[in-house]
């Protein structure tokens, strides 16, 4: 073979190669992806009734409550406009605060309880996931009666702007 | 007064690498032999200064100065002073200064150790570095400087996250920088190149031990982070996905592609133009990785809280840096001629088909990274990638690179013949195909019956590859002895590369075992309650309130048995820590050679019962040694003569002879 094939042969089976390969990442990826949702959303029907998806928000004060087996929790979230209950079963990361930002991972359960099968820690308290704080200013600005508007729109508000905390700077890469 | 210092050491540094980058630079194209000289003395100065400020952050620390915004805000009277060191690099600020000292450190080190290099490579290799030390230094200066004052100052500061106040993650940070600091070199040495219009073998020669050692850095700061993420999470997982551990993987694949293509740089000419591009890959990959950790523009397990001035300053700075060095790359590297022809089957090849794959899985996993901001764009709705994506990735892409480094170390330069490999590779890949028909046959069949076979398999090519390899090398002489002289001598590079591909069979072992049999629970229990967890009996006696140096902990006790026989007592913690008044998991775990048993404590849920999580974790250590493995093999491969020599050996003949050589 000469050189020139051979380099030829070289560049189609990486393009080849790389088009399959990202034919099926992409496929892939479609079923992996989870969407989040704000309460707001998903009491507005957003939110797919039978996929796993996230809902963040708020843990709301005082609404923690343990069910009898111990390892079952059950909370409100909300952004302020709207709340959804969630239950949890399983250890709580250290950070989960009433009060505070929570992004919890899983799918509507029976009489609009989120069954959440995945709570998100954080490693910094001060530390508001970009998603929660969208929500919140979302609803904070444009009220109730707007979010239910936007329904036919999901958010594509710009980069957040997760401002508490100015002095604690991040670490660890 | 010191913190005015400080920051003012940093101004001097900033001063001195503006000149750095500019004079030196000048001087290699108008010949001016004086200007080029000025080049080491400059990184020098640039370090110094450099190192008086990270000092004068020190001292602040230690001396509880809380009229230091930063020190108030990471530091407490009551924190050991080994945190007290640590909390220098605990935040955003003291890890910009820590990143700023090393890249001085890592120019110094080039500046001392190129005695015998070209004035002119020396020049504009420490110029790059000085651009680079630019970025970073004004960076820190105006959007994060460590030494700004607060008043009146806090009696008391606010203490260090709990999270990092523990030994592994004193020292991840600094070596994960490192390496990320460490491909600057890299990075520099190929802009020098392409800057000179020249890529030969010596370049490649000088590039080599520089990349290794920085991929030595970044691979011991991967692992440290992944074995502190395992014991001190408390979910007792070792890689999660995440974005920021992602922006560390991917800058490691790059390098480790970059490894390869330079030996072929070096040895056999060709891939020039690749390399370069790798290298550049590799670095602007460790910048992505900053930008991504400081801008907080994704959601992540790691993430803190962020500000989005940072974030556009370092996107900015990538931006000139990417585009920079690619724009230089399109005007100068058509200019290079690609020597070295070389047949389908040949080590060039294999290298290259390395290459392929460690940049696919860099591109897979920038996209998975990047997908959540991709959709937000487009406003396709706000995302998360699931971390089965990536493993899926993951799984595809190894077993193909792991095949080929059976193969490769043992195919010629040039050319070879498929009948030689075939006699050469048949015992391995018989080993490795009985070592997975056993595992089919006897471990139990579980979702992994697949992956099981295909990773141990895998693991015993590799090691009999190698093995095969070693023996070929060795195969005129005879026993121990002829091994230890051929490390004495010129081996150094060729037993590095088996120790570290001997590493990934390891990792290869540790993965597939504990992803497919670790075993968890999550229970509620009463002192003098017993749980069952893969055969071992954990007897849970109570907690108890014990105080420690600036936290106060509920301290569970259990004893494991395994039949009869006490094998482990653990005590798992929940702390409170005073200053913050957050609570912190500390696992305890039983480690051993074949599996961990690992305890950590939930909630309190009254009358002594306690929320538990309960894990085995087969073989989980072998992760993590392996890795180790991979560094002490790289660690080998610097140390080779080769290098010494060739350096020396370019002191008289001018770079320009061996230029020709290659190409």
């Amino acid at each position: 073979m000469k050189a020139r094939q051979k380099r030829l042969l070289f560049v189609a089976l990486g393009i080849f190669g790389v088009g399959v390969a990202s034919l099926l990442a992409i496929s892939a990826l479609r079923s992996n992806i989870s969407y989040f949702f704000s309460p707001s959303q998903v009491l507005a029907n957003e939110a797919p009734a039978n996929a796993i998806y996230r809902l963040g928000g708020l843990v709301v004060k005082d609404s923690l409550a343990r069910q009898p087996d111990g390892l079952t929790v059950l909370f409100d979230v909300t952004d302020n406009a709207e709340t959804v209950k969630v239950s949890y079963t399983g250890i709580l990361p250290d950070l989960f605060g009433e009060g505070q930002g929570v992004v919890t991972k899983g799918r509507m359960g029976s009489g609009g309880v989120f069954v959440a099968e995945e709570v998100l820690a954080k490693h910094d308290e001060s530390y508001m996931p970009p998603e929660v704080a969208d929500t919140l200013k979302t609803a904070h600005v444009e009220g109730v009666v707007q979010m239910a508007n936007q329904a036919a729109t999901p958010a594509n508000i710009p980069v957040p702007d997760p401002t508490p905390g100015q002095v604690t700077g991040g670490a660890v890469q | 007064m010191t913190p005015e210092l400080g920051h003012f050491a940093l101004i001097l540094s900033l001063g001195l690498a503006l000149i750095q980058a500019t004079v030196p630079l000048a001087g290699s194209y108008t010949g001016n032999r004086a200007w080029m000289h000025s080049a080491r003395p400059l990184a020098w100065g640039q370090f110094t200064f450099a190192a008086i400020a990270l000092a004068l952050l020190l001292l602040a620390f230690l001396m509880d100065d809380f009229s230091v915004i930063y020190v108030a805000s990471n530091s407490n009277t009551l924190m050991p002073t080994l945190y007290k060191v640590s909390a220098v690099w605990g935040a955003h600020e003291g890890s910009l200064l820590l990143w700023a000292a090393f890249l001085a450190a890592w120019g110094a080190a080039v500046a001392a150790l190129s005695r015998s290099l070209p004035l002119q490579v020396v020049a504009r290799v420490l110029a790059v570095m000085g651009m680079i030390g630019i970025g970073f230094l004004l960076f820190m200066l105006l959007t994060s400087n460590p030494f700004d004052r607060i008043f009146p100052p806090p009696l008391e500061g606010r203490d260090l996250n709990p999270l990092l106040q523990d030994p592994g993650l004193a020292i991840h940070p600094p070596l994960l920088y490192m390496g990320y600091v460490g491909l600057s070199v890299a990075f520099a040495f190929a802009i020098a190149a392409l800057l000179g219009g020249k890529l030969d073998a010596a370049w490649a020669r000088w590039s080599r031990p520089w990349t290794t050692m920085a991929w030595v850095f970044l691979t011991l700061g991967i692992a440290l982070g992944s074995w502190w993420a395992y014991y001190e999470l408390g979910w007792g997982g070792w890689w999660f996905w995440d974005p920021v551990e992602n922006a560390s993987l991917m800058p490691w694949l790059a390098a480790t592609a970059l490894m390869h293509s330079l030996a072929v740089t070096e040895k056999r000419g060709a891939f020039k133009s690749w390399t370069v591009l790798l290298a550049i890959t590799a670095f602007s990959l460790s910048l992505l990785g900053t930008f991504l950790v400081r801008s907080g523009v994704l959601t992540s397990v790691h993430a803190f809280a962020t500000d989005p001035a940072r974030g556009t300053f370092i996107l900015i700075f990538l931006c000139l840096v990417v585009g920079g060095s690619l724009a230089l790359y399109a005007w100068r590297a058509p200019e290079v001629s690609d020597g070295g022809r070389f047949e389908l089957l040949s080590r060039e090849s294999l290298l290259l088909t390395n290459n392929l794959l460690l940049t696919l899985l860099t591109a897979l996993i920038l996209f998975g990274t990047l997908a959540p901001l991709i959709y937000e764009a487009m406003g396709w709705g706000k995302i998360s990638v699931g971390f089965p994506w990536f493993n899926t990735m993951f799984v595809a892409v190894t077993p193909f690179l792991a095949f080929a480094m059976g193969v490769g170390p043992l195919t010629r330069w040039k050319q070879d013949e498929g009948e030689r490999l075939v006699a050469e590779l048949w015992v391995p890949f018989a080993l490795a195909a009985a070592t997975a028909i056993l595992a089919v046959v006897f471990m139990p069949l579980t979702s992994g019956w697949f992956l099981v076979p295909l990773g141990l398999g895998l693991a015993v090519w590799l090691l009999a590859a190698q093995i095969q390899t070693v023996r070929e090398r060795l195969r005129h002489k005879r026993g121990i002895g002829a091994l230890l002289r051929d490390l004495a001598g010129n081996g150094r590079s060729f037993y590095g590369m088996i120790l570290a591909h001997l590493g990934v069979a390891m990792f290869i072992v540790g993965a597939t075992m504990v992803s497919n049999f670790d075993m968890e629970k999550d229970v509620r229990m009463s002192p003098g309650d017993s749980q069952e967890v893969a055969g071992y009996q954990f007897k849970f006696l109570g907690v108890q309130n014990q105080p420690g140096p600036n936290f106060m902990a509920a301290r569970g006790h259990f004893q494991v048995f395994d039949g009869d026989r006490q094998i482990a007592e653990l005590w798992p913690e929940k702390r409170t820590y005073f200053a913050s008044q957050k609570p912190m998991t500390e696992a305890s775990i039983d480690w051993g050679l074949t599996r961990d048993l690992y305890v950590s404590l939930g909630e309190p849920l009254g009358n002594g019962d306690w929320a538990m999580r309960l894990y085995y974790k087969p073989f989980v250590r072998w992760i993590w040694l392996g890795a180790v493995l991979m560094a002490l093999g790289g660690l080998l491969a610097t140390t080779d003569r080769r290098y010494r020599r060739a350096v020396r050996k370019s002191l008289k003949a001018p770079a320009g002879a061996t230029a020709s050589a290659g190409s």
